[in-house]
């Protein structure tokens, strides 16, 4: 509880800082700081903040699901089904507007779903449906590298590949409300889900006596995740790690209670993306660092620590 | 007196067509080879694959609520295995609708877990897991326990208490069906079920059904002063 209202505390200092950092343009006259900070910095750390809930969320949902603590949005084939639809929006057919990347995001993301469940089948295991979802990933990314390779000038290149590491910079407010409400909703329907996640440490057929139904639940997880992430993918490209690391940081403070710990991780997921976004902004002569690159160099050693952590609490 | 326990269910191949009553407070062994489907029975009874119809104290399973059917039955499954480093005392909470510490405190004195209770439940020895999961089935007081081998992995001390604290639960009407191979335990119960091929194809007091032919056929061994050796026609190649 004290690491969580720590945790809540920080997030808050963090907000603060990602509106007021750096300070020099609100020093101007009262025009350009209100269009820096209402056009500019509150986009921004919205899709910051709620981006990165969403990873935690959907993360968290996901690894207790799988029972498996790697797990991630990604795994869905969502993320990627979502990037390739907007890559083949911007570099293919020239279009980069935000509504058609937005919408074709949208479609890719619905289009990895709908293919997921019809390769996993009608029972739809833990184990058809990880493996179908890594196949769609690794598939829509050779399509999106594909993609990349035809784009039809240098600039629909740079375009959609600084967009595919991940950014949150010049997105508009309804930019930002396309991702953020359906993941919001998305994201309400899945905490919902958590007494059933967390009864579902004990195996499915366990749960299944307790009145939970596994086979439905696994789809409505699924289906609720990659909705929530294939909408936030779409507006502001892929961002990994944050997925992978914030649950596990979260179940340390509900005691490794799986379904328990969705909120939490949807709070620490918020703090690493705001934080994260706020380290892009130290780059040097004006430049921004692609959002992705960064929770990946932040993430790895973040990452490499809970494995040993992991692996001395197991230690005979 | 009312049966506690009215069932029609079936899924062939692993579990033929099966009609079963129970009453209240009665305690069944559920025996039979590998394979002969003694978990299917107990799966179809906790209304698991949904394959028949189940009845408890005259309530129909399919239409009860979860928070119905957690009052209504127990399935403690043969597994061991718990995903997440939660610890004991949750585990066994799991189970509840409501947090109910004393309820968990009887329990966590009763298996002896007391001084484990904040331990994660997969640091735990398979054994001590199985107290912990058995905690986590009793804790709702329900009217029907489907235990699937709840007694494997125990020394011989907890099989005892194990018993005896199942006793207490049948003592106050609660209805029982336990899977297990110990042979030496039938007597602890009242009724037998022998399983072979998805078919309950005994069911009978202890003694008649230790001493039937069928048992010898379906196990393919006799008895041999206090145990029991493989009969001529024990030999798994050339049967089965």
């Amino acid at each position: 509880m004290i690491r969580l209202s720590l945790a809540a505390l920080l997030l808050l200092a963090l907000t603060a800082l990602a509106l007021l950092f750096p300070l020099a343009p609100l020093q101007g006259p009262s025009e350009v700081r209100d269009l820096v900070l209402l056009e500019l910095r509150l986009p921004r750390l919205l899709l910051a903040l709620g981006y990165g809930a969403t990873l935690g969320l959907t993360g968290a949902a996901l690894q207790a699901l799988f029972a498996n603590p790697l797990a991630s949005p990604d795994l869905t084939g969502a993320s990627s089904g979502a990037a390739l639809g907007a890559v083949i929006a911007s570099s293919l057919f020239g279009v980069a507007g935000p509504l058609v990347m937005g919408l074709s995001g949208a479609a890719g993301a619905a289009l990895a779903l709908t293919l997921l469940f019809a390769l996993a089948g009608r029972r739809a295991d833990s184990a058809t449906l990880l493996l179908a979802g890594l196949g769609i990933s690794l598939a829509a990314g050779a399509a999106t590298s594909l993609a990349l390779a035809l784009a039809p000038s240098p600039f629909a290149f740079y375009e959609a590949f600084d967009w595919l590491m991940g950014s949150l910079v010049d997105r508009s407010l309804p930019q930002a409300a396309a991702a953020l409400v359906p993941a919001a909703i998305a994201g309400a329907l899945l905490a919902r889900r958590a007494a059933a996640l967390d009864r579902l440490a004990l195996g499915e057929e366990v749960a299944a006596s307790l009145g939970d139904r596994p086979q439905r639940l696994r789809r409505e997880v699924v289906a609720l995740a990659s909705l929530a992430v294939g909408a936030c993918v779409a507006v502001c490209g892929a961002v990994g790690f944050v997925g992978l690391v914030a649950p596990v940081l979260a179940r340390g403070m509900t005691k490794g209670h799986p379904g328990r710990a969705l909120l939490p991780a949807a709070l620490i997921g918020a703090l690493l993306l705001t934080a994260a976004d706020l380290l892009t902004r130290l780059a040097p002569l004006g430049r921004v660092l692609p959002l992705g690159v960064v929770t990946a160099i932040a993430g790895t050693p973040l990452f490499l620590w809970l494995l040993l952590r992991m692996r001395w609490r197991l230690a005979p | 007196m009312t049966p506690l326990l009215e069932a029609q269910v079936g899924q062939p191949p692993r579990l033929c067509a099966t009609r079963l009553t129970l009453h209240p407070g009665e305690r069944v062994a559920v025996i039979g080879p590998n394979g002969s489907g003694k978990t299917s029975l107990l799966r179809a009874l906790a209304g698991i694959a949904g394959v028949g119809a189940v009845t408890i104290a005259g309530e129909a399973l399919a239409e009860a609520s979860p928070a119905r059917r957690r009052r209504l039955l127990s399935y403690l499954p043969a597994g061991r295995e718990v995903a997440w480093p939660i610890p004991v005392r949750d585990v066994i909470a799991l189970g509840l609708d409501r947090p109910d510490p004393e309820r968990i405190a009887i329990l966590l004195d009763a298996l002896a877990l007391e001084r484990l209770a904040e331990r994660p439940v997969d640091t735990l020895s398979t054994g001590e897991r199985a107290r912990v999961l058995l905690g986590r089935a009793l804790a709702p007081h329900p009217l029907l326990l489907l235990l699937d081998e709840p007694l494997s992995n125990l020394d011989p001390a907890w099989v005892l208490r194990i018993l005896d604290l199942l006793d207490r639960e049948t003592a106050l009407g609660t209805g029982l069906l336990l899977a297990l191979h110990d042979l030496a335990l039938l007597p602890h119960f009242e009724r037998v079920l022998l399983m072979d091929g998805g078919e309950v194809v005994a069911d009978d007091s202890p003694a008649r059904v230790l001493a039937s032919p069928r048992f010898q056929e379906v196990f393919q061994i006799e008895a041999d002063g206090p145990g029991w050796k493989l009969s001529p026609s024990g030999d798994p190649r050339s049967s089965r």
